[in-house]
């Protein structure tokens, strides 16, 4: 008979209307006055008694608290995190950049007993207003020296404030993205809680004790080179 | 006495609600009848096709993202399938599991998306639409938690996947697939019966199978007019002979129908995962570089594969000329080839099914104009 | 003078504390009324006074209900959505059809270059102002109203078909064949819905032996809702036709037609078009409330106020619901659904009312009961025999077997010569990439 389904889609809607809503409200939440008192770490009557201003505001809706959205740690965000010491300017980056827009000027830099020879870079930029985050660049790097970020905030009003340098990237907070790394998942790190201050850290492999390196570096490079 | 009536053109889009993306008709109407209809598309062509003769076959990846870029793991798996025929990349078993159960979930929020969609050209005002949005999303979560990225995936490399799944996203699947399946049963409980969405989509823009046949359409829309041909069964590609599912057909070949096929293709495509998540093992997910290095430089040939997209067939068709990028390359996007009946089907009919008939094509002007 | 109006205590407290009894009318002095605060002769001013103080008290409570519906009915959409809605601007988003209503005011008015200025322009005010009078004969409580019309009833029909002229001036003078058609549609539905709906109310009519509203509210013993099953459903879905409303949305079918009449209306202009929506709305869930869920009635000690807006409330969100649930119809099923389904029901809801009247003409209380437990059956009989007369059987679709299938496809698997193989076979020797 007709108004069977009809009725079932009704039954359907009046189910999702007493359903939580799935939205994420962002960058902040409204909450009521148990949200309130929740975020403030007191019971809904104690946060009633001792700070009226905030309950009022809170029953009458207008109470805020920020929120974080959950992100996956492989998120392939904005801000990418570079660390200059390890990057040997190499440049596989740029070349496997889609798009070509990260620019790299080297110069050859000075030898390290310890580390070896290196380059210096002296310019290094990303252009992310035009950056689509595809994170071939970080796939191409060797020496796990560029990482995707995991943020994704960094929106501005002028076009040339989109390009990082290599200031810019040194200064950034360094909450790399596990895309790619596959030693932050082996070690657990969780880029929204944690930030990788060592540049040994992030790396793929062990760093080498120091006699290693003088072996590698110093002793038999000397050597060979005879 | 007869009132002189003459026909009147209407321009609809592209700046239209129910237009898909950026798609004009031209259509030609007596009272509310369809009389002519003339689709102009192009609005959205971007030059994949040219731009992938300047890139390597790895940085393709990216533009065949944003082709059909509500199904683009689909689009992914199939140009990698031609890249790896072309070089002659044997791919490791494991990351062959994964790019299967990623297209796979990829073709059910695709599904999901044609049949929101198809409800909000019915006019009912979004909510179906929401619903189906609301499971798509924790799809695309799943997808973060796999590549980092929801739409522009860019997961599959030659001869697998970039990186294996972590650890969360096998429990958050297996959650995740009982929630698709509530959520189409709830999708089906609202719509299935409904007696509007019936009289509205029963018997319009009916296709004879010979039609269908003849115009090259694929997909769905074959299938609902009870052509069993899917590639996946007639053509296995990856490990698709080692899984039984059921292909499903229907025989209105109406709107109804399509409408019908989508939704129990996504619940197939449930089994077909939990079959994928019984079968895979650990390993690999991709050659070492040794064996499939960051630039590919195929041998001189060319190579075409054809998967059965959520759309239809979708086939890449690659020629090297042994360099690092490809000589040239076409898509076969099945978007464009089911667009080929548009007036076929519309002509004759109402305009309030105009946008009914069309959504149900399930088209994405992305794939269209490329 | 008739000073019938005297009669309603919301006129009457404020002409006659103008007017006064000893220096004005006589009718006041009836009333009781002693002195007034103007002069003998200026009455004319006390009616003025009272004419624009009440019209401007009720437009302006209207609009706030209209500010306060938008808000509502996009919180509702929000939840029937599982979304949270607007919440933003103001307690729980309440300022946010404030923060729309100060936008619409200063956006743009674009007016197209082939558009019919004169009309154009008169268009959003020939809609708006009927949506406004509707209102003048409902009784939103004890003694509040306007004027209690002795044919209420008719007075609504035919103010209410006013708005689609509107509509069709705005669609002709803006010179665009998409409003064109949403106009064509606005005028087929009119025509199709006026009639079973007008019909639907005979039933009402009948039973409270008036046109008035006021009268009709006084009959209901027990609410109409219960002795006139079929009028209410004729008159439910007349009336979400008649507002446009989903799933009879034809006229705006954004899916279709963008926004159809309203595709060239900016600005303010379009503000109103939007406003007499909204106030169709709460008009009809008004006029559904005094005819059907006995308006103001209700248990004593909380005020008819809060009865009428408890019920008000009720039949909004019924509406909304309906909006929300359903998909649209096309235009033919619609018309087809007025002229085949809805005018055969309301054909039997007369006959059988008109029985029912000739045996108990003045029906009391249990009379009624009768009445309804006569006319449920045939309710639900009628509808039943009315949705098969319209074809809706054989929607059962055979289930397609996948394993044999329909259309004969060759079922072995393609041979190989068939597969297209690369012209030079790939191998393995890919080259590790350069420089």
């Amino acid at each position: 008979m007709i108004g069977l389904g009809l009725t079932r889609g009704f039954l359907v809607t009046l189910r999702n209307f007493v359903r939580s809503p799935v939205t994420i409200q962002y960058p902040d939440r409204h909450v009521g006055l148990f949200g309130a008192a929740k975020e403030a770490g007191m019971n809904p009557f104690r946060f009633l008694v001792g700070r009226p201003g905030d309950s009022i505001k809170a029953i009458a809706g207008l109470a805020t608290v920020p929120v974080k959205l959950e992100q996956s740690p492989r998120f392939r965000g904005n801000e990418f995190v570079f660390f200059e010491d390890r990057c040997t300017a190499c440049a596989s980056c740029a070349k496997y950049c889609p798009l070509g827009i990260i620019e790299i000027v080297s110069v050859p830099g000075k030898i390290d007993a310890l580390e070896g020879e290196s380059y210096k870079l002296e310019v290094f930029d990303i252009d992310i207003g035009r950056c689509m985050f595809c994170g071939l660049c970080v796939e191409a790097c060797p020496y796990d020296a560029l990482h995707m970020g995991t943020g994704f905030e960094q929106s501005t009003y002028v076009r040339d404030e989109l390009i990082l340098t290599l200031d810019v990237l040194n200064a950034a907070e360094k909450k790399p993205s596990s895309f790619y790394r596959p030693q932050f998942e082996e070690n657990a790190f969780d880029p929204f809680a944690e930030t990788i201050e060592n540049h040994y850290d992030a790396g793929r492999h062990e760093r080498p004790s120091d006699e290693d390196m003088k072996k590698r570096w110093v002793d038999e490079r000397w050597t060979n080179d005879d | 006495m007869a009132i002189k009536t003459q026909p009147v053109t209407v321009n609809l889009g592209p700046q239209h609600p129910s237009t898909h993306g950026v798609f004009r008709l031209r259509v030609m109407f007596d009272g509310e009848e369809i009389v002519d209809v003339e689709p102009i598309f192009g609005y959205l062509h971007r030059g994949s096709e040219k731009l992938a003769e300047e890139r390597t076959y790895t940085q393709i990846i990216t533009l065949t993202d944003r082709m059909d870029y509500v199904s683009s793991m689909l689009n992914n798996q199939a140009y990698m399938l031609a890249v790896e025929k072309l070089a002659g990349i044997e791919p490791t078993p494991r990351g062959v599991w994964l790019r299967m159960i990623a297209s796979e979930l990829q073709r059910i929020a695709s599904h999901l998306v044609a049949t929101g969609f198809l409800l909000q050209d019915l006019g009912a005002l979004g909510t179906p639409l929401i619903y189906a949005m609301r499971e798509r999303e924790n799809i695309l979560d799943l997808f973060e938690m796999l590549c980092g990225a929801r739409i522009t995936t860019s997961y599959l490399r030659p001869g697998g996947v970039f990186m294996d799944a972590p650890k969360e996203f096998w429990p958050a699947l297996d959650r995740e697939l009982v929630d698709i399946v509530n959520t189409l049963d709830e999708l089906e409980k609202y719509l299935s019966g409904n007696e509007i969405v019936f009289s509205r989509t029963k018997g319009t823009a009916v296709l004879p199978p010979e039609m269908l046949i003849n115009a090259s359409i694929t997909g769905p829309m074959l299938r609902a007019s009870g052509v069993d041909w899917d590639l996946r069964h007639r053509n296995p590609y990856d490990y698709y002979d080692r899984i039984q599912f059921k292909r499903i057909l229907h025989t209105a070949s109406d709107n109804y129908a399509r409408y019908w096929v989508r939704i129990q293709e996504a619940r197939e495509s449930v089994v077909i995962i939990r079959q994928c998540v019984e079968q895979i093992e650990p390993g690999e997910v991709r050659p070492s570089f040794d064996e499939v290095p960051h630039l590919i430089r195929p041998p001189k040939g060319d190579a075409y594969v054809a998967i059965e997209s959520s759309k239809g067939e979708l086939g890449f068709y690659l020629v090297s000329d042994g360099g690092i990028a490809p000589y040239r390359m076409h898509v076969r996007a099945p978007s464009l080839i089911n667009l080929t009946l548009l007036r076929e089907m519309l002509i004759g009919g109402l305009f309030g099914d105009l946008f009914v008939s069309f959504g149900s094509i399930d088209l994405n002007m992305g794939e269209v104009d490329r | 003078m008739d000073q019938a109006f005297l009669d309603n205590s919301l006129w009457r407290n404020i002409y006659c504390n103008l007017a006064g009894g000893s220096t004005g009318s006589a009718s006041c002095a009836a009333h009781g009324y002693s002195e007034g605060i103007l002069p003998a002769g200026m009455e004319w001013l006390a009616f003025a006074i009272a004419a624009l103080a009440i019209v401007g008290l009720f437009v302006n409570g209207i609009l706030g209900g209209v500010i306060v519906l938008i808000w509502g009915e996009r919180r509702l959409f929000g939840r029937f959505q599982t979304r949270t809605g607007p919440n933003r601007w103001g307690p729980f988003g309440m300022l946010t059809s404030v923060a729309d209503a100060i936008k619409t005011m200063f956006k743009e008015d674009v007016v197209p270059k082939d558009a019919d200025r004169i009309l154009f322009n008169m268009a959003p005010i020939m809609m708006t102002a009927p949506a406004v009078l509707v209102f003048a004969v409902i009784p939103f409580g004890v003694g509040t109203y306007i004027a209690d019309l002795n044919v209420g009833v008719l007075f609504i029909m035919a103010v209410g078909s006013l708005t689609t002229l509107a509509v069709l001036t705005a669609a002709w003078s803006s010179a665009n064949r998409i409003a064109i058609l949403s106009a064509f549609r606005a005028v087929a539905l009119l025509i199709s819905y006026e009639i079973p709906m007008a019909l639907a109310l005979v039933g009402v009519i009948m039973l409270a032996g008036s046109m008035s509203l006021g009268q009709i509210v006084q009959a209901q013993a027990i609410p109409f809702i219960l002795v006139q099953p079929l009028a209410v459903f004729v008159f439910f879905i007349a009336a979400m036709a008649e507002m446009a409303r989903a799933p009879f949305d034809l006229t705006e079918a954004e899916s279709e037609l963008a926004a159809g009449y309203l595709n060239d209306y900016a600005s303010m202009k379009f503000g109103l078009f939007f406003l007499a929506e909204f106030m169709a709305e709460i008009s009809t869930s008004a006029i559904f409330t005094v005819l059907f869920l006995g308006g103001w009635r209700g248990w004593d000690p909380v005020p008819s106020h809060f009865w009428f807006g408890a019920k008000l409330i009720l039949v909004l969100f019924v509406i909304i619901w309906f909006r929300m649930t359903l998909p649209r119809l096309r235009v033919d099923q619609v018309l087809k659904l007025a002229w085949k389904g809805l005018f055969e029901l309301t054909l039997i809801n007369i006959v059988v009312t008109a029985v029912l009247i000739g045996i108990w003409p003045e029906p009391t209380t249990n009379q009624l009961w009768i009445m309804a437990a006569v006319n449920w059956p045939v309710a639900i009989i009628s509808i039943w025999a009315v949705s098969k007369l319209l074809g809706t059987s054989g929607y059962a679709d055979p289930l397609p077997d996948a394993d044999a299938p329909v259309y004969p496809v060759a079922t072995e698997q393609i041979p190989a010569a068939a597969v297209h193989v690369p012209s030079s076979p790939g191998n393995s020797q890919t080259q590790q990439g350069g420089d």
